[in-house]
Parts: C-alpha cells; sequence; structure tokens
C-alpha cells in the first residue's frame, strides 16, 4: 500500500512531463499545419528492413553513449550543489590533447588506447581543477569561471588545431590532426548484433560504450556506498551541516570538481577512438551544454541519466528523418527543452505533493529530487538524505522492480 | 564601486591612502590612474590602437550589448531570482529585432526584440516563481530551448520569404537607427580627432577616448548608457526599488510588511528578460541583420559583469567596459594585447607590493610571479596567434575576478527559491 503510492508519486512527475512536453510539441507541429500524429510516426519508425532498423538502434546508441557521459560528469557535481558549466571547454580540450597525443605515439593495443584516455582525463579534471582552485582560494562563483574558461579552453582548441597540432593537407577545407594508428582505435560492438542473431548494421556500435557503463557503475558505487560519497552528498544538501560534522568543504570542492572534469574528458573519445580518428573543425560540439540537461532529466543519478541519454540520442536521430517530411529539424530541440522543463517542474510538483502527505501525518517518505533543486544550497527545505533503495533513483526506474541497487547491479553483470 | 577599488590594486599604497576619501573621488583617482598608466604604455610599446578613439568607439560598441544584458540580471538578482537564462533571452530578442525589424524597420525592431526577451523572461518566472524549480536549472532549459525556438522561427517565416533571409538569418532591416556625434568636437573640425594625431602623452589619449565616446554614438547606445543611472535611481532611490531588493534579501521579512513578493519577482524577471533582449536588439542594429549564433555567449559574460560589478549598476558598467575594452583590443590590433600583457604586468607588480604591506605573503609572490610572467611574454612575444586572441576578454575578466572576488556580496536570498509560509 505504502510501497505502491510512493511508486506512484515517483512515476507521476517524470508522466506528467512527457504529456506536457508531448502536447507542447503537438501544438507546435499543428501551428505550421502538419500532423503530430505523421511526425510521431516519422519519430519512432526505424526504417523497413531488419539492417536498417539495427543501423538506427546503433545510431541512437552512438548517441547516447557522450551524452550519457557528459550527463555523468555534470551530475557528480551537481550532487554537491556545484555547477559544472564548464564541461564543454573541459572535453574539447581534452579530446584535442587526447587526439594529439594518440597520434604522436604508437603503442601496443590496449596500452595505447589506455593512454589516451588516462590523457583525455588528466587534461579535463586539470581543466576543471583550475575552476575548484579559484573557486576555493579566491571565491570565483564556479559558474562564471567555468564560462570564461569554456571561452579559453575552445580558443586554445582552435589555435592549436591551426597551429602545433594541424595535421592535415594545409588548405584542406576542414582542418584535423593527424590520424590516430589503427593500434589506438577502440574495436566496435557489432559482433553483439550478428551474435544475437540480428542484421548487422551499416556503423559499427561504439566499444567505448563498455568503458561508459564502466564508469557509471563506479560512479554509482562511489556516491552510494563511499565515505567521500556521503561526504559528497551531505555537503550538496546542506554545506553548513557538512561542515559543522567535520567534512572539509574545500578538499571536497576540488576532488568533486577533479572527478567532474576527469569524467568529461571521456566525452569526446567515443567519437575519436570509434569513428573520426582525429579532432578537427567538423568534431561534435555542444555536448557539455546538452549534457547539463541530461543530468537533469536522468535527476543526477547515472540510471537515469542513461535513459535520459537515450531519450535525447532518440530525438537527435528523428531529426534528420523529420526534415524528409517537411518538418523543420528544430522541432527535436524545442522538444528537449520542453522535456527539460517540463521535467523540472513536475519534480517540484510531485515533490511537494510528497511533502504536503508528509505533513498530514502519513509516513510517506519524500523522494529525495537531487536535480539541483534540492542540491544548490536551498537551505531551510533541504530534505533528509533518503539512502533507502529505490530513493535516489532515476524516474523511469522503478517501472522496472522499483529496487534501485538491485537493477543497477543487473545491469552491470549482464552487459 | 568597492570592487572597482580592489581591481585596480595597481595604485594600492595610493588606495590604502586615499581610503578616506569619498567613494566618487576615489572612483575618480582611480579612473585617472587607470588612464596614465594606459597612456604610459601606450608611449611605451607604440601601440597607437591601445588608446585610439576607433579603439575606444568599438569598445562602446562591445560594451553596451553586454551593458544591457548585465542591467537585466541586475533587476533579476537583486529580487532573488538567479538568470542563468539571459543567454537565450538575447537569443530571443536578437530574432525578434530581426523579425521585426525587416518589417517595421528599427524603432519596430526595438519594441520586437525587447517583447521577444520579456517572453524569455515570463518563462522563467512562471518556472522558478510560481513552480519553484532550481533557477540555474530553469534557466539552463531556457537557453536550450531559446535555441530551438528560433531556429524554428526562421525555418517557419524565413524559407521562401520574398524579402530574404533563410534558416539563419533574416532579411535586412528596413531602416537604420540613427546615431549622433558631438558637433565641433568630434564632427566636422573634428578637433579631438585632430588632438589624437598628436600622438602626446596622456593628452591624445584623452581626446583619443572621448572621440570614441562621442562619434557616431547610436540611440540605443545612448538609451543603454542612460539606463545605467536611471536603474541605479529607481532600485536604491524609490519605494518601488527598496522592495524589489527587499524580495532579494529577505522575501519572507518583505512578505510580512505587505510586499508583493511574488509580482515584484514577476515584474523584475520579466523586465530582466526585456533587457537582455534589448541587448540581443543592439547586435542587430549593429549588423543590419538577424543571424544565428550572434549572441555567441555575451549572455553569460554579460552574467559575469554583474558579478565582477558586484550586482550594483556603477560595477556593473565597469566590468562591461573592461570586457568591450579588450575585445575591442582584440579585434583591432593583435600585437596591442601583446602590450595589454605590459599594463598587466604593472597592475600585478602593484597587487604584490600592496599585498605584502599586508603581510599576506603568499599572495603577494604570486602576484608578483604572474607580473614576471606578464613581463616577459611583454618581451619576447610580437604577435599573437589569433585563436589565442580571441579569447583576451574572457581570460581578462576572469583574472580580475579572482583578484577581486572576496570582497563581492550578492543579495542574500539570490538564488533561493521563496515559498510564502514555507520560511
Amino acid at each position: 500500500m505504502k510501497l505502491s503510492r510512493r511508486l506512484g508519486l515517483t512515476l507521476l512527475a517524470p508522466a506528467l512531463a512527457i504529456v506536457v512536453a508531448l502536447v507542447i510539441s503537438a501544438i507546435v507541429i499543428l501551428l505550421i499545419g502538419e500532423d503530430p500524429a505523421a511526425a510521431l510516426r516519422v519519430m519512432v519508425d526505424f526504417g523497413d528492413g531488419p539492417e536498417q532498423q539495427t543501423q538506427a538502434i546503433v545510431v541512437v546508441l552512438n548517441r547516447a553513449v557522450p551524452l550519457f557521459l557528459a550527463g555523468l560528469a555534470v551530475s557528480v557535481a551537481f550532487r554537491m550543489g556545484l555547477f559544472n558549466i564548464g564541461v564543454e571547454g573541459q572535453y574539447r580540450l581534452a579530446t584535442i590533447l587526447a587526439a594529439a597525443v594518440g597520434a604522436a605515439v604508437a603503442l601496443p593495443g590496449p596500452l595505447h588506447v589506455l593512454l589516451v584516455i588516462v590523457v583525455a582525463m588528466a587534461v579535463g579534471a586539470i581543466w576543471a581543477g583550475i575552476v575548484a582552485v579559484l573557486k576555493v582560494t579566491r571565491g570565483v562563483s564556479e559558474v562564471i569561471s567555468s564560462i570564461m574558461l569554456n571561452f579559453v579552453a575552445l580558443g586554445t582548441a582552435s589555435f592549436l588545431l591551426t597551429g602545433p597540432l594541424q595535421g592535415s593537407e594545409p588548405g584542406a577545407s576542414i582542418i584535423t590532426t593527424a590520424e590516430i594508428p589503427e593500434s589506438g582505435w577502440f574495436p566496435g560492438l557489432n559482433g553483439l548484433f550478428t551474435g544475437l542473431g540480428l542484421a548487422e548494421p551499416r556503423t559499427e556500435l561504439y566499444g567505448f560504450a563498455l568503458v561508459a557503463v564502466l564508469a557509471g557503475i563506479v560512479v554509482s558505487v562511489l556516491i552510494k556506498r563511499t565515505r567521500f560519497g556521503f561526504d559528497l552528498r551531505a555537503t550538496g544538501i546542506s554545506p553548513s551541516a557538512a561542515t559543522a560534522s567535520g567534512v572539509d568543504a574545500r578538499g571536497m570542492v576540488i576532488k568533486t570538481m577533479l572527478i567532474s572534469g576527469a569524467i568529461a574528458g571521456l566525452i569526446g573519445l567515443p567519437d575519436l577512438l570509434g569513428t573520426s580518428h582525429h579532432y578537427g573543425t567538423e568534431f561534435t560540439a555542444g555536448l557539455g551544454f546538452l549534457g547539463i540537461a541530461v543530468a537533469l532529466l536522468g535527476r543526477n543519478t547515472p540510471l537515469g541519466i542513461a535513459l535520459g541519454a537515450l531519450l535525447f540520442g532518440f530525438l537527435d536521430r528523428a531529426a534528420i528523418p523529420l526534415q524528409f517530411e517537411g518538418i523543420p529539424a528544430s522541432v527535436v530541440t524545442i522538444i528537449q527543452g520542453t522535456i527539460v522543463l517540463a521535467v523540472v517542474v513536475a519534480n517540484e510538483a510531485a515533490r511537494r505533493i510528497t511533502r504536503r502527505q508528509a505533513e498530514r501525518g502519513n509516513a510517506v517518505v519524500p523522494p529525495s529530487t537531487g536535480d539541483g533543486s534540492t542540491g544548490g544550497g536551498q537551505g531551510p527545505d533541504g530534505l533528509p538524505p533518503d539512502d533507502g533503495p529505490g530513493s535516489a533513483t532515476g524516474p523511469g526506474l522503478s517501472t522496472a522492480t522499483g529496487d534501485a541497487g538491485r537493477t543497477d547491479q543487473s545491469q552491470g553483470v549482464q552487459r | 564601486m568597492s570592487t572597482a577599488v580592489a581591481t585596480t590594486g595597481g595604485r594600492g599604497a595610493l588606495t590604502e591612502r586615499l581610503l578616506g576619501g569619498s567613494r566618487a573621488r576615489r572612483l575618480a583617482y582611480l579612473l585617472v590612474g587607470l588612464l596614465v598608466a594606459l597612456s604610459a604604455v601606450r608611449v611605451i610599446s607604440g601601440e597607437q590602437a591601445l588608446t585610439s578613439s576607433s579603439t575606444f568607439s568599438a569598445a562602446l560598441l562591445l560594451a553596451v550589448p553586454l551593458g544591457l544584458v548585465a542591467l537585466g540580471g541586475l533587476f533579476s538578482e537583486r529580487a532573488g531570482v538567479v538568470n542563468i537564462g539571459l543567454e537565450g533571452m538575447m537569443i530571443l530578442g536578437t530574432w525578434g529585432a530581426g523579425w521585426a525589424g525587416y518589417q517595421w524597420g528599427w524603432g519596430g525592431a526595438l519594441i520586437g526584440g525587447a517583447v521577444f526577451g520579456a517572453a524569455g523572461g515570463l518563462l522563467h518566472a512562471v518556472a522558478t516563481v510560481t513552480f519553484g524549480v532550481d533557477h540555474v536549472v530553469s534557466g539552463v532549459a531556457i537557453n536550450i530551448l531559446a535555441e530551438g525556438v528560433v531556429r524554428f522561427l526562421s525555418e517557419l517565416l524565413y524559407t521562401g520569404n520574398e524579402a530574404g533571409g533563410g534558416v539563419t538569418q533574416s532579411p535586412a532591416l528596413s531602416s537604420r537607427p540613427p546615431s549622433f556625434s558631438l558637433p565641433l568636437l568630434s564632427s566636422g573640425p573634428d578637433l579631438l580627432g585632430d588632438l589624437e594625431d598628436q600622438h602626446w602623452f596622456l593628452v591624445s589619449d584623452i581626446a583619443g577616448v572621448l572621440r570614441g565616446f562621442t562619434s557616431g554614438v547610436g540611440v540605443l547606445t545612448l538609451l543603454a548608457v542612460l539606463m545605467v543611472p536611471a536603474t541605479y535611481l529607481l532600485l536604491w532611490r524609490t519605494a518601488f526599488g527598496l522592495r524589489l531588493r527587499s524580495c532579494g534579501e529577505n522575501p519572507a521579512a518583505a512578505d510580512s510588511l505587505g510586499v508583493p513578493v511574488y509580482r515584484l519577482k514577476y515584474i523584475a524577471v520579466i523586465i530582466s528578460g526585456a533587457l537582455a533582449g534589448l541587448g540581443g536588439v543592439f547586435l542587430v542594429f549593429v549588423a543590419n541583420i538577424y543571424r544565428e549564433g550572434q549572441t555567441g555567449g555575451r549572455g553569460f559574460i554579460g552574467l559575469a559583469a554583474l558579478i565582477f560589478g558586484n550586482w550594483r549598476p556603477g560595477g556593473l558598467a565597469a566590468g562591461a567596459g573592461l570586457f568591450g575594452f579588450a575585445d575591442a583590443l582584440q579585434l583591432r590590433s593583435r600585437t596591442a594585447v601583446v602590450a595589454l600583457l605590459l599594463l598587466i604586468a604593472v597592475l600585478l607588480a602593484g597587487v604584490a607590493i600592496w599585498q605584502a604591506t599586508r603581510r599576506k605573503l603568499t599572495q603577494a609572490v604570486l602576484a608578483g610571479a604572474f607580473a614576471a610572467a606578464a613581463l616577459v611574454g611583454f618581451l619576447t612575444i610580437d604577435e599573437l596567434p589569433e585563436g589565442i586572441v580571441s579569447f583576451t576578454p574572457h581570460l581578462t575578466t576572469l583574472l580580475v575576478l579572482s583578484l577581486a572576488s572576496q570582497r563581492l556580496r550578492p543579495p542574500k536570498a539570490d538564488g533561493l527559491v521563496y515559498r510564502r509560509g514555507e520560511h
């Protein structure tokens, strides 16, 4: 009884959000004189042949992997009430330097890939570390410094690309770094499809997805099961209370930003090691900002972020088919923005409903939202951290079992 | 204004001696000191672009949109609503200006941009005030949404439009806004221009600065500059302003005294959006056309200028000016940016001495080391590559912010969600 009500309330928010987003998008499509039902059909239509369908799935997954990493990077900082808006700069700088190092050395396979990964994580961590040091020593707001460092990073990257690290022919229309030799490529996962008896898609499924899953599990364990994670969440909910109980707030800021930056360094690697093998003017941009949206969508839990990333990947894939049907591709961006806004509004509404019930005397534990609405030093109405299973779960999780810990682990075993 | 003092530790010892003076006097000393330093650096390095009138008129041109956005941020944050969505509202403003401008000329653009920006503000207000969503979260969502909306509207209205335009840009504005020059001094005989060309120490610099600020000033520039004191008067000298600021400091107390907190927050955030939209209009005026990506992150930089300016109109104007100057310099002359290193070295050396007298050795050593590095940079580098120069203004802002920020004091309830009766 208690459980079912709690489940209902957890599900209420995302369901409400998706309905609202769908309705608004439908109105937008109606306004331009197109049929919303047709648009929806286009979006879920993955093609006719089995090959086309697996191909579409690969496109969605390949887009979701970097988005997941971006969301993860943002969420780690978010859980502590830190807003790492500089993910964009961190991953761009990390990717170009990792690409350069990867192209410059020749090592046996796994070592080569490992080196690229380590370089990318180190660069991302250092870049984010600047933000943390400025915050701790000089009191500079991390929002502002990371925005400024974004510009510095992008400028530096473009300087490196056109200057010392240029590897493409002079005069080529697309400037790139030198190509990483084949020993530094991350093998794809298309064997998965053929192994399952499905048609083999045209593009390779990023093998880096495995690293992303690993990163998600590590972050999940780190935040839920360790002393560090407890301190991190405690600081996020009430900095003053955490400090009073002996948490070193300054050290926490630096450690958290380093972790967030290190994960941010990974964002560009699926594309770099999976398809392009070099960084160039055409390299995927904007993942850092989308990561913020994905983190909000997933309420800062790895599993929720994974679902959010898949949703965004699914929507992004639909852009081109929509264009073919004469519906502007920007509808996708509008849907994404609306979903984020609707999700945060719905979370807040659901939190208020549970709160009211709790006040009425029902012993319903308010779900900890952890989407920043309890994070950023909200003060008076900060809710107690809820460590029970199913509390810090993403919106869609409870549909599966309602037990966060178990699904989390089985997920790891499956892959 | 206390930040402005802190930022220019260059005259550290001097500032300390003058601490007893009134704020206006200190500010005057500060400006004179900065100008002298700039002038000296110009003479030493031979970079005329440092204080040329063209640099300063470009600086004004670049500072105005930032100032407008920062003013927008001021209204919102003084009422206790953090506004990361300024960038999105600015984007909406550029689109509104382009759309109204090609149909009804510059007057239409002005109104169109403000209305579109205000619509973004309204959305932010609904999310944060009514629904109590985290302010940063709502702002980020608005930024994403704004980008999608303008692209969508362009695709809808500009593709196949006879007046021109396309998916990423509007047709050109049908009329240009008028601009003014000061007669005699900056136009016609152009006395200031003559004086500037003499390249005398200090005199020519002052002439250059004045000429930059008085020749070819646009309508919106004038409006924006006047808006700074007007905002000060509105927020600090009227009952409305006091009530609005009380919402940002202690909304519960304000509520108990009968201040309509929700309504004031709504008004503030909508004004905020309109001002950010006007910042966008200014960009459209400069280019005479709406182009996608025109804002280039200026909404965020305006926010930085606001924080830099300690949430005060004068301070944020100084922040916008500094940023505009650095930006103008990098656009006009890449070699002049190197000369800026000398200025930084001088200022940092001043900070080092100041910190040393206050027995803060670590800070002093750190500032000294950076000063030496900047000096070495000035002596060894001839010209910086384009990629590096492009972020001069951002690096300058970051540098100044990290030297100054411990004196900043945001509104007390800034960013907190206020629910009536829950406090």
